[in-house]
């Protein structure tokens, strides 16, 4: 069983192949990047997995069970999480509410037009476990365009995690950040049990290698090279793709 | 807990005063001027959940009011009595509303806004062309009020307490959205639709609720004006109409409850009382727009709000010896 499988996945827009006969198998529990340079088609490829944006042709399959055709939505359901590149969050709301709102993205609750949200003690200690899982607790009454950009990210993963995903996309988690708050990124997406299977997109090669054990190298759209760490570093096809020769 | 007490307080007074207005305003022509606020305040709240929370601005709510209204009225005409009359063009607004949402929800921004525009002006298109259904721009006379539990509601001041009880019924309705799970979904999918999709949440499906629950206040608030003026005719659902309604919401404050019925004060009492002494009287109805758009972009309520802060904040840094600025305790 794989947990999360692409199978000859194409896209365009207009006449620009941005995914181009992708297969991707990733097993349970496996820590997955994916590199490429700008304008590989990664995010384009996320927003295919997730279902943003439906593919020409080809499959996304989540343990083996064909959701190309299930809206997006119902996929979160299905127990895919994914966080932006460019940040995506509730400005006008604290950061408590932000964590609260992914978590009523999965309950019936949220359809519900007369409770008062903010007497829901149980959904309102998980929002706080989860904030409190990337060392955010004590700030959660802050509100979100009060905060820093390192603190935005680490929101981005908490909301991510909060919904207990059982895979997980990672989308340049690193971008922006400091080297310190790489680190504490670095260590949280540590703590992740291994029954969450994450596929991570980063440019940022030496903290990104570290938490890989497979590598899959896009360019323009294809799968140039796949395999463990060491053998796609080794790879001509990589020096080639990032250098130039 | 000082703020939550002194709530409590604002709350009862502004009760109080609305229902013994009728006894210190005394005359007939003011306390329906009140009524007639109760009912623009009703159809403001009802827009305003969808264009305060809902991020979606739409210029043809005038239609939904409208079809209320002449659903209401005919069925009136035909001889049916007035509850059965009422429900009936509650569920024909609710219907409507559902067709208005269908269609316009395929879309966000101007393209929401152009489509119901477009739909608000078939609406009237119906209303003044097809004359053997709406008699034209004759309009339809309603002969009568109702009169629940055997209290009739011809007089202002009854009507008046009607309309008062209607008002207040959509306020806690408004206020139960506001807090709920529901309400907080749907402020979600203004500020970041597709974050919202990939949490789980049906974003279409919240939309077409809440455009359900904004279609059904703004038909009550339809049947209250054809009550309170015993006719419906074209005007009601003309362009203008739904301009109105929405200034009244943007003027107040959108997403804000207080806001709307500010907004729905200021424009019915500039057309009914300030248009007695100065002819030009939407002249100056522009100018206080344009006031409140200078001064207080977010509207007057929580323009009015910032600045008394400000003002408050002023004056004790005046007062006290030059110290830090305390962190405030957050917005209302």
């Amino acid at each position: 069983m794989t947990a999360l499988a692409v199978k000859g996945l194409c896209k365009s827009f207009g006449g620009l192949r941005v995914t181009a006969e992708v297969n991707l198998a990733v097993e349970p529990g496996e820590r997955r990047l994916i590199i490429g340079p700008n304008g590989a088609g990664k995010t384009t490829l996320f927003n295919l997995i997730t279902g943003e944006i439906a593919p020409d042709s080809g499959s996304v399959l989540l343990f083996d069970r064909d959701i190309t055709r299930v809206p997006c939505h119902r996929r979160a359901h299905l127990g895919m999480a994914r966080t932006y590149q460019i940040i995506t969050l509730f400005p006008r709301d604290t950061i408590l509410r932000n964590a609260l709102l992914a978590l009523l993205g999965l309950s019936g609750l949220r359809w519900d037009p007369l409770r008062d949200l903010d007497q829901e003690r149980e959904l309102v200690e998980r929002a706080g476990a989860a904030l409190a899982r990337v060392g955010l607790d004590h700030i959660g009454h802050r509100l979100l365009s009060e905060t820093s950009y390192g603190e935005r990210r680490r929101v981005e993963i908490a909301m991510a995690l909060a919904q207990a995903p059982k895979v997980l996309l990672l989308d340049e988690p690193f971008a922006g950040l400091s080297i310190d708050e790489r680190g504490d990124v670095q260590r949280l997406l540590q703590t992740i049990p291994r029954d969450v299977t994450i596929v991570m997109i980063e440019h940022n090669m030496d903290v990104a290698l570290d938490f890989a054990e497979r590598i899959t190298l896009l360019h323009f759209g294809e799968v140039v090279v796949e395999g463990t760490r060491a053998e796609v570093v080794a790879d001509p096809r990589t020096r080639e793709v990032y250098l130039g020769h | 807990m000082r703020e939550a007490y002194l709530r409590y307080v604002a709350v009862a007074v502004a009760l109080l005063c609305l229902v013994s207005l009728p006894v210190w305003i005394g005359n007939a022509y003011y306390i329906n001027i009140a009524s007639q606020i109760l009912l623009f305040a009703v159809f403001a709240l009802a827009l305003n959940v969808l264009v305060g929370y809902g991020g979606l601005v739409s210029l043809g709510h005038a239609g939904l009011f409208a079809i209320a209204g002449y659903a209401g009225a005919l069925m009136l005409q035909a001889g049916h009595g007035h509850l059965v009359s009422d429900l009936a063009a509650i569920a024909v607004t609710l219907a409507a509303s559902a067709v208005f949402a269908v269609l316009a929800l395929r879309s966000t921004g101007i393209g929401f806004l152009m489509i119901t525009l477009a739909l608000g002006q078939i609406v009237w298109g119906v209303a003044y062309r097809w004359a053997s259904l709406t008699n034209g721009d004759n309009g339809i006379n309603v002969n009568s009020r109702p009169a629940p539990f055997g209290l009739s509601l011809a007089g202002a001041e009854a009507f008046y307490f009607a309309s008062l009880i209607v008002f207040l019924l959509a306020v806690v309705t408004m206020v139960l959205f506001v807090r709920s799970p529901f309400g907080a979904s749907l402020r979600g999918t203004r500020d970041q639709a597709r974050r919202m999709t990939a949490l789980g949440y049906n974003v279409w499906l919240i939309r077409f609720l809440a455009f359900l629950f904004s279609g059904f206040w703004s038909g009550v608030a339809g049947l209250l004006f054809i009550y309170y003026n015993q006719f419906v005719s074209p005007q009601v659902a003309a362009l203008q109409a739904s301009a109105e309604v929405l200034l009244m919401v943007i003027s107040g404050g959108t997403a804000t409850l207080l806001g709307p019925i500010a907004g729905a004060a200021i424009v019915v009492v500039m057309k009914n009382v300030v248009s007695a002494y100065i002819v030009r009287w939407n002249l100056v109805l522009g100018v206080i727009f344009i006031a409140i758009i200078t001064f207080m972009p977010e509207g007057l309520v929580p323009g009015s709000v910032r600045l008394w802060r400000l003002g408050w904040g002023a004056l004790r840094t005046r007062a006290s010896v030059p110290s830090l600025r305390v962190q405030g305790d957050g917005a209302p």
